[in-house]
């Protein structure tokens, strides 16, 4: 086995050290009666060749979204991620190192994580973030649970523009904790009247803004009536590269801001895994959930980052804590901040203006076809279209035909009345042809 | 000053070390590094993009109009700088990194390779389940073996580390006990004193109430102390098996029947499952749920703390409850049920865990992993684990003490600081004093039974030779703290990339990020 050091005279010599006469001497806690004599019932041990034939041939069972004109989006994009980041990131002393306890020999872990705390928070517009959460969605989760911390409040009202797998996470974390949830009906044209569900019970409103629909919302009058009722308002966001050209929420008075930031730096991955941002204001940092990374000096007074504040977290509060999460995202939000770094902000806004060039091209040209309506009187880069058929049928239709077009919304809302609506989202890798193929193709189904 | 564990909660004090100090600050290979805000330029890019041709927006008039503060580098300038960055770090790829607990095995290069096949890392959780046939096949598989090698009935992939896997496999016995008309009166959840932190702290996020379970002299959970605590009120147990101390429990079975007479479950953390993969099914020893940290047991990267993956598996009792998303066949392919209402049959699913189905790039890893090894390859791994595990104790039990006796462990071994007493060394000394000595330091003052912990893991991927160096190593520390070579210890490291830092002062005066020195800066402070 190539993977294991150890010759069987090792073994032997080690078992003598030991005292023992056999390895199982060693497992003599395992009840006798349970302790497997033979191996399990799965297939024996095979040559690396012999691996890469059987998941290459798993792998090319699937459509990659680099093969096909590509407009897949709600809540995970394609785009372009630099060979430098993929490079990077493999590099054995990022990949193979665990988190930060020992800071002396993990600086570079944490400079990074210090660098990407300083990123997130100038692009949502907040004073501080943390050191990444597991995804957007549970970020959002947690969001809400601080939000109750700090309000000392139980009740979130959740936007119908909000990505309803994250509503889901969030009603399922909520159910459980007793706490309660208001779900807004799905709000496709971004118009809902959320304002009226805020009272002085709501510890939170969240309001996802592009939301999943692709409207970009107005949050100024939300945090405004939320702050009278000393609730708080969490602006989420699925498409981190719309904050380079849209206001960012801190600027709107958002007190939480949390979101997926997938889209620079991270594949696709079929779903995971994914980086999770999470920012607020400083006043709250000690009901923050997650690992945060801090500045101090060594004892020559040299420089030196650590891992803070950690009498908030589950290895020293246990049952206390503010959240109950260890492990977080590391390795993808060292994918993030290098993409952020080699972008800047002269390449970020250039990279969301490219994207939202694209978006609004696509939207005229399909807005041409018979049987398509363009709903969205904003967006960034990505809308909801309303066809002629059931889009979920339209969707099959178009991958037969090599074009993978959008989500069909009852995917994500069995249901809820919406059969015929499609999210449609175009970046920075979609080429005239693409749109060109999509639209023909459309014009064929529809 | 020491806190109940007999941590140090203060910085060492400091030595001199550097008796020929260079003009950069340099040292040879070891570069001082900037932070990127202090070398970036807002001006500059490392991304070649056109301008778009001109467009008016659509934004609703929500424009960007301040600058968000993001400088750029060239791409030379960005990979040098996280190249130095990387250098200041320790892998499982630069020497023995003995964690306890965290299970810092060899990630091979392979599983990165098929991770990014194309049909795994670029295809979008949300297009057609007709055109991604080939993964979902894969997390079927990888569901398979880990029913297999776990003697279970069902498992729940989606959850996205150990502590979300913890949180799924306790939210399904809460959906269990909520169907039973019990919700209201089974809320207490009892944990060992011996447990990971995250047991206690995701009991209590879903409103249940952690009662301790005390540990005793021997390193074990004695089923008496279960009985004596168990009523209509308990819910479950969550113990680790093996445990934190090292050790796998005798009693377990007695236990597992105790709760579930008691008409609660089983919860086991299964962080330590690395010890008897093919060498005993949970299963069997009567685990109603069990997270799998597919980043220790399976070998997928930690990445410097995550992205980890943490499936869970479940018994029959539990299955239905199973989160949605699930994967399962259809018309001889593979369908992947996204509503709870679309689960039919007994299924209840109690939710979601997280948008989309889980860390697909981690279960490509881990199944590499698992084809690789074979059955036979998973078994001589833990049996490798555990020797190695018990080759450092044999070495060690004469220097260092063994705070349960000198009994074999399992995958990792537990020592105190007893053997340090009126040296002035303490056990975070020790661990920077061998960081010194190139090693990365066990994992230190956990669990908190034991006063001073060292908790040594060396994992299969350790040769004869690299262990013999390492209780070389060991020793040679053991036997300088005994015979008063105090400063060696309480001055380390020397030889780091930075020497001991101030925590505390990190803490009292948090600074988060980098800010722009300046005059309103310097007029605040």
């Amino acid at each position: 086995m190539r993977y294991l050091p150890l010759s069987d005279t090792d073994r032997s010599e080690m078992l003598a050290r030991i005292g023992v006469k056999n390895v199982d001497e060693l497992f003599a806690d395992v009840p006798k009666n349970l302790l497997l004599k033979a191996p399990v019932d799965l297939p024996r041990r095979k040559g690396e060749l012999e691996v890469e034939r059987i998941l290459s041939r798993m792998s090319s069972k699937n459509v990659p979204a680099s093969s096909v004109p590509f407009f897949v989006g709600a809540g995970a994009y394609k785009h372009h991620v630099p060979a430098t980041v993929d490079h990077l990131i493999q590099r054995s002393e990022f990949l193979t190192s665990y988190t930060p306890y020992q800071p002396e020999i993990a600086q570079g872990t944490l400079q990074y994580l210090f660098e990407f705390q300083t990123q997130v928070a100038a692009l949502t517009g907040m004073e501080v973030a943390n050191a990444s959460m597991y995804d957007g969605s549970t970020g959002t989760g947690e969001a809400v649970l601080m939000a109750h911390r700090v309000t000392k409040r139980r009740k979130a009202v959740l936007s119908g523009g909000l990505h309803p797998h994250y509503a889901e996470v969030v009603r399922t974390l909520s159910d459980m904790a007793s706490d309660q949830v208001v779900t807004m009906k799905p709000d496709v044209a971004g118009s809902e009247d959320i304002l009226s569900q805020i009272d002085d019970t709501t510890s939170c409103v969240v309001v996802q803004s592009p939301d999943v629909f692709g409207n970009v919302r107005d949050l100024k009058p939300i945090a405004e009536k939320a702050h009278k009722h000393g609730a708080l308002l969490i602006a989420v966001f699925t498409e981190v590269v719309s904050l380079g050209l849209v206001a960012s929420p801190g600027s709107q008075g958002a007190d939480i801001v949390v979101g997926e930031g997938q889209s620079i730096g991270n594949a696709l991955n079929f779903g995971g895994p994914y980086v999770g941002l999470f920012a607020t204001q400083s006043k709250y940092i000690r009901q923050m959930p997650g690992r945060l990374c801090g500045e101090t000096v060594d004892a020559d007074g040299n420089r030196g980052f650590v891992l803070t504040l950690s009498t908030r977290e589950q290895h020293i509060r246990r049952d206390k804590a503010t959240s109950n999460i260890c492990t977080n995202s590391g390795l993808c939000a060292l994918a993030f901040t290098i993409h952020m770094t080699l972008l800047g902000e002269t390449g970020l806004t250039r990279l969301a203006r490219v994207n939202h060039a694209n978006a609004i091209k696509l939207a005229d040209q399909l807005a041409g076809v018979k049987g398509v309506e363009v709903l969205n009187k904003t967006f960034f880069n990505e809308f909801t279209v309303k066809l002629a058929k059931p889009a979920a049928e339209v969707v099959e239709a178009l991958a037969k035909k090599g074009v993978l077009a959008g989500v069909p919304v009852s995917r994500l809302l069995p249901g809820a009345g919406l059969d015929n609506l499609l999210l449609v989202a175009s970046t920075e890798v979609n080429t005239d042809d693409d749109r060109a193929a999509l639209v023909a193709a459309l014009k064929e189904v529809l | 000053m020491l806190n109940r564990q007999g941590r140090p909660s203060s910085a060492g004090q400091a030595g001199a070390t550097n008796a020929h100090p260079t003009f950069t600050g340099n040292k040879a290979l070891a570069q001082i590094e900037p932070l990127l805000f202090e070398i970036g330029r807002y001006n500059t890019t490392g991304v070649d993009i056109d301008e778009p041709e001109a467009f008016t927006p659509r934004l609703g008039g929500l424009e960007r109009k301040e600058a968000i503060g993001l400088p750029g580098l060239s791409e030379p300038e960005t990979m040098r700088h996280f190249v130095r960055l990387s250098q200041q770090n320790y892998g499982i790829d630069t020497g023995l990194f003995p964690l306890g607990s965290c299970t810092m095995k060899h990630n091979a290069r392979l599983n990165e390779r098929m991770a990014r096949l194309p049909g795994f890392s670029d295809v979008h959780p949300l297009q057609p389940v007709s055109t991604v046939q080939g993964a979902l096949e894969l997390m079927n598989e990888l569901a398979h073996y880990l029913m297999t090698l776990t003697g279970t009935k069902a498992v729940s992939l989606s959850p996205k580390a150990g502590a979300h896997g913890e949180l799924c496999g306790m939210m399904a016995i809460k959906a269990a006990i909520e169907a039973r008309g019990e919700g209201k009166t089974r809320n207490v959840v009892l944990v060992p004193d011996s447990a990971h932190g995250t047991n206690p702290a995701t009991a209590a996020l879903i409103g249940f109430v952690v009662k301790p379970v005390p540990a005793r002299e021997d390193g074990w959970v004695h089923v008496e102390d279960v009985k004596e605590r168990l009523g209509p009120d308990v819910a479950a147990i969550m113990l680790t098996n093996p445990n934190t101390c090292g050790l796998f429990e005798p009693q377990v079975v007695e236990i597992a029947k105790a709760i579930h007479d008691a008409g609660g479950y089983f919860y086991c953390d299964g962080a330590n499952f690395n010890a008897i993969v093919g060498k005993a099914k949970p299963g069997d020893l009567g685990v109603d749920a069990m997270h799998i940290n597919l980043h220790k047991t399976f070998s997928t990267p930690h990445g410097g703390g995550g992205p980890g993956s943490g499936p869970v598996v479940l018994s029959e009792r539990l299955a239905p409850y199973a989160p949605v998303p699930f994967v399962r066949m259809k018309d001889g392919g593979f369908e992947l049920v996204e509503q709870t209402n679309q689960a039919g049959g007994p299924a209840a699913p109690f939710g979601r865990m997280t948008a989309f189905h889980g860390q697909m790039g981690m279960y490509v890893r881990a199944l590499s992993y698992m084809l690789s090894h074979g059955s036979d390859g998973m078994k001589q791994a833990s049996e490798d684990a555990v020797l190695n595990a018990n080759y450092i104790r044999a070495g060690l039990s004469d220097l260092m003490s063994l705070p349960f006796g000198d009994k074999p462990c399992m995958h990792e071994v537990l020592f105190d600081d007893a053997w340090l007493k009126d040296t002035g060394v303490t056990t975070l000394d020790v661990a920077k004093a061998m960081i010194d000595e190139g090693y990365h330091p066990m994992t230190m003052y956990f669990p908190l039974v034991v006063h001073g912990a060292m908790l040594i893991e060396p994992t299969e991927s350790e040769s004869k030779s690299s262990l013999d160096l390492f209780i070389a190593a060991l020793r040679d520390l053991a036997m300088a703290a005994k015979n008063g070579d105090t400063e060696r210890f309480t001055g380390a490291p020397y030889h780091a990339p930075r020497r001991r830092l101030d925590e505390t002062r990190a803490a009292r005066n948090p600074v988060l990020k980098w800010t722009k020195p300046g005059p309103v800066a310097e007029a605040a402070e």
